[in-house]
């Protein structure tokens, strides 16, 4: 299953007021190494989705969101926890390293 | 067990993948989870392979790589390789997802990785206004100031590349020419929006959580000064990616792979080396290519050899 694709209009409910914690990928169409975490994180999703959400933000489409976040470099992976920034990773990582990041969130 | 383990996807790689697999040794190719295809994927427009006469952008020419091998049945896995033993008769390697492979020989084609200037906080803010991938992260430079530091081809790209976002482009090079080829130079050179800063190195990152700018350092005279900067992007050169097996086979001084004389042997029987690993000198994909092949069938003349 891959992930849902948030925009600033559903990004309050997607994100911000979830109650699991939500793992927003920050990506672009033309940007190889987000092309390469897609299908790791599609598997963590599949793995833990009941403990973490992990959701899409397109910066092409959503300048917005990635400015309001701080994002000048992709991918960048932030874990949103009641509304507020909890961990960021920036760069493509391989899975072990993903899920030793995201150790916190999905045990 | 297998014929041929080939670690590494770029032109090295999957071109040693294809001879291999043309000769019928169906090699195993190790290409990486996210780095696969290699530094190409991180260019934009090729124009100087041989066949393309208009032209391609990077990753475009690394499918068509990966697809030819695959054609003729190299089978290519997206994990990485995390450990080797190569010293015996059976080389092993493992990956990062927990699978050991056996083989009777092995293809080193790991390529090489960014260099860092090496200053402080150089990692903390990377991702937060520094850079290592234009192609990437241009987009969120738009109308702002920027430094790309390097004198090579890769530097001139960059800061060409840039030009189509940002308001400004410093090209700060230590030395008081490019090392870069003519045609990138020139290209640079006459880019209204880029201004050359020579003799001048980083000597510190400065800003707090995101970098707000560089303290420059002159080459010639020692002295220093301020740029305030919203990005900084690094392309000083790359070292060759050897951490696997550097306490396997030998090393040359600049501790890339050390092959015999024109072939790809390693100083170990069955171990075969291509690419930007064994090559301080010309690092272009077109060579790294023609390494891949010379490894290929290498490796094929030592398989015929054990029977």
């Amino acid at each position: 299953m891959s992930a849902k694709h948030v925009t600033t209009s559903s990004f309050q409910a997607d994100v911000l007021s979830s109650a699991k914690p939500v793992l927003v990928d920050f990506w672009a169409e033309w940007c190889g190494p987000c092309r390469m975490v897609s299908p790791i994180l599609d598997e963590i999703s599949a793995e833990h989705g009941d403990k973490l959400t992990i959701v899409k933000v397109n910066v092409d489409e959503e300048p917005g969101l990635a400015q309001q976040y701080g994002i000048t470099s992709i991918p960048a992976l932030h874990v949103f926890q009641n509304g507020q920034v909890v961990k960021q990773i920036i760069g493509a990582k391989p899975k072990p390293s993903l899920l030793a990041d995201l150790s916190d969130f999905i045990k | 067990m297998r014929e041929v383990i080939i670690i590494g996807s770029g032109p090295a790689g999957y071109t040693a993948g294809i001879y291999a697999a043309r000769a019928g040794l169906k090699p195993l190719l190790i290409a990486s989870s996210v780095e696969a295809g290699g530094e190409l994927m991180k260019t934009t427009e090729v124009e100087n392979y041989p066949g393309f006469p208009n032209g391609l952008q990077g990753p475009e020419l690394m499918d068509s790589f990966r697809a030819q091998s695959e054609r003729f049945g190299t089978e290519v896995l997206l994990d990485d390789v995390i450990e080797v033993a190569l010293k015996g008769q059976t080389k092993i390697v493992k990956t990062g997802n927990g699978e050991t492979f056996e083989s009777k020989t092995v293809i080193l084609a790991t390529g090489a990785a960014y260099r860092e200037l090496g200053l402080p906080r150089e990692k903390e803010l990377s991702g937060y206004g520094i850079s290592w991938c234009a192609t990437c992260d241009g987009f969120f430079f738009r109308e702002k100031v920027i430094a790309v530091v390097g004198g090579g081809d890769s530097a001139m790209e960059e800061a060409t590349f840039l030009t189509r976002f940002a308001s400004k482009v410093y090209l700060i090079h230590r030395r008081d020419s490019f090392k870069a080829s003519k045609i990138m130079q020139e290209r640079a050179l006459a880019n209204p929006k880029i201004e050359v800063v020579w003799n001048t190195e980083v000597s510190e990152l400065l800003g707090e959580g995101k970098l707000s700018g560089v303290t420059l350092k002159n080459t010639v005279d020692g002295s220093t000064k301020n740029l305030d900067l919203d990005g900084l992007f690094i392309a000083i050169g790359n070292d060759p990616r050897v951490w696997l097996v550097e306490n396997q086979v030998e090393l040359t001084e600049e501790k890339f792979i050390k092959v015999e004389g024109r072939s790809s042997k390693t100083s170990l029987p069955g171990v075969f080396a291509a690419g930007d690993v064994i090559d301080p000198t010309y690092r272009q994909a077109i060579t790294a290519a023609g390494s891949g092949c010379v490894a290929a069938l290498d490796a094929e003349h030592y398989l015929t050899d054990l029977e």
